[in-house]
């Protein structure tokens, strides 16, 4: 028999403070797809992705209903796509429809891996893979793209940092109509990991088994939760809390990562130790901070607080799963936050800011509006200095940012579901097309060299 | 497979009574109950056996959640290993 009180603890946590399994995520190789024409990759890439997935929201579903823990979302990672049609990269659209078909078909929300990734130089084939993007995420719903441009081991392939601030500008032109929707679906990394089960960035790496699920757990609101019980904690004790919180968090993930996978007839690849919000109220990261005794998020110290959040996160995950993985810590994506939606709207938070939390917490520059007539070079700019905190600190970064068309400081972009909404937020107006127009590769720090 | 009831919400007679009636009637064996009101709110946990059961675990949870609608609680049937994995080191 189980203690009463732990029982009650799990229901309360499931029913009032969020916790759920925030995807289950199926890694699928598409190695094995290529052919000789797009057409005829594109047709195998579809059934194969059907037939790897087909029993995935079923048994997701199955899951939740016995252990009584919501899943949230049902995904799928494929290989990087810019490897599949390395032989027509200007049909590589052919694949792309493809995987839009199969995850609609499924009936998952979002597939990832329409990507390439170019930390130390960009092959031809990749470059005209990269020009593909913004067409084929103004002609899909559900396919998710991202980048590598840079790595502690390698340096910032600047000339693709470059290329992606136009691929961003021109994504965001062609779903105008929807706020600049498409942008949501294209993150930049520097330091990318294989093993993401998290949207937008998910892709399935070429050193993972061919089928793998990878699963990132959730609950904001359930740290929230139990850090109001120690309003008077020192930083020592709240932080120890927070890694208790994260162990069963993190316990519900592997439980059901393990079991997914054995159903599935695939391989338990990792669980990320994650605390992912939503937009929902009592879902929120920027909650906590403000729980741990910062007026809004944004104000000094936030920093600080985030740093030991995530830490502790960690701290309590590592213990509780037997594979760690994927980005692993807390997000802090505008959009998809209340507590950053509220304090980024009352002008609280500024980019900056969200640029220095980055250095201590999960990824980076997250579903973020800026105005829409934001110069290229600007955007490219960003995810440069967004790159460097990666490849310098040794841990991924990223940019998902939208410059939203026709929107100018002070409106709001709103993406409705799990993406959220955002007040467009100002950047600086100063010239960096220079910086962005020499190109080339800044080298590697001189802390990769450990051979 | 031995899984965990938990019934919650304000305090009312006849409750055990009926939850146990309830899952006798579907071959469901109880091997352990414990029970506390807190103020004017119910709580009770119950170890369950569901494997004489006809009925497939899915359907089961949604029967007794739906029971526990008509007599005002809050009823569900869980696979004990969530429990286990979050609080059993």
């Amino acid at each position: 028999m189980f203690n009463k009180f732990d029982v009650l603890e799990t229901i309360e946590m499931i029913e009032k403070e969020h916790l759920d399994i925030r995807t289950v995520t199926m890694g699928i190789s598409l190695l094995p797809c290529i052919r000789a024409t797009a057409k005829e990759t594109a047709k195998t890439v579809y059934d194969t992705v059907m037939k790897k997935a087909e029993r995935l929201v079923a048994t997701a579903e199955g899951l939740s209903r016995e252990f009584g823990i919501p899943i949230v979302n049902k995904r799928v990672s494929v290989t990087p796509v810019s490897l599949i049609t390395a032989a027509f990269p200007e049909k590589s659209g052919l694949v792309g429809k493809a995987l839009d078909d199969a995850a609609k078909e499924l009936g998952i929300d979002f597939l990832g891996g329409y990507s390439a990734l170019v930390q130390k130089g960009t092959a031809d084939y990749e470059e005209k893979f990269l020009r593909t993007i913004p067409e084929v995420l103004s002609a899909t719903n559900r396919l998710c793209s991202s980048v590598n441009v840079g790595s502690s081991r390698s340096g910032i392939n600047m000339d693709a940092v470059r290329l992606m601030g136009e691929i961003v500008k021109e994504t965001a032109a062609r779903t105008a109509s929807s706020d600049g929707l498409g942008c949501a679906k294209l993150v930049v990394f520097c330091n990318a990991v294989e093993d993401n089960p998290f949207m937008a960035g998910a892709f399935h790496g070429t050193g993972e088994a061919d089928t793998v699920i990878n699963v990132g757990v959730s609950g904001p609101g359930v740290v929230q939760h139990a850090l109001k019980f120690v309003p008077d904690a020192d930083l020592t004790d709240a932080a120890e809390l927070i890694k208790r919180t994260a162990f069963k968090i993190t316990r519900a993930g592997q439980l059901v990562a393990k079991e997914a996978a054995k159903r599935l007839g695939a391989r338990f690849g990792i669980v990320d130790l994650s605390l992912a919000p939503t937009p929902a109220r009592g879902d929120s990261v920027a909650h906590i901070l403000e729980e741990l005794g910062l007026s809004v998020v944004g104000c000094h110290g936030t920093t600080a607080a985030l740093a030991m959040l995530n830490d502790a996160v960690k701290k309590g995950g590592v213990m509780a799963s037997s594979r760690v993985g994927g980005l692993s810590g807390a997000f802090i994506p505008v959009s998809e936050d209340i507590g950053m939606i509220e304090s980024a709207t009352a002008g609280n938070i500024t980019l900056d800011k969200l640029e220095a939390m980055t250095c201590v917490c999960s990824v980076g520059l997250d579903m973020i509006a800026i105005p829409g007539d934001t110069p290229a070079t600007t955007i490219s700019a960003i995810i440069a200095d967004e790159a460097a905190i990666g490849m310098i600190n040794n841990k991924t970064t990223a940019v998902r940012i939208i410059p939203a068309p026709n929107k100018k400081v002070g409106d709001e972009v709103s993406f409705g579901g799990l993406l959220g909404r955002a007040p467009v937020m100002p950047v600086h107006s100063g010239d960096s097309s220079k910086f962005i127009g020499r190109g080339g590769l800044i080298p590697a720090p001189i802390h990769s060299f450990k051979n | 497979m031995r899984a965990v009831v938990t019934v919650t919400g304000s305090d009312k007679r006849g409750i055990i009574a009926k939850v146990s009636g309830f899952l006798f009637e579907r071959n469901v064996n109880i091997e352990d109950i414990s029970q506390t009101v807190l103020g004017e709110q119910f709580a009770m946990i119950m170890m369950v056996d569901t494997s004489e059961s006809s009925l497939d675990f899915a359907t089961l949870a949604l029967d007794l959640e739906s029971m526990g609608k008509e007599i005002g609680m809050n009823i569900r049937l869980q696979h004990e290993a969530i429990f286990s994995a979050m609080h059993n080191v």
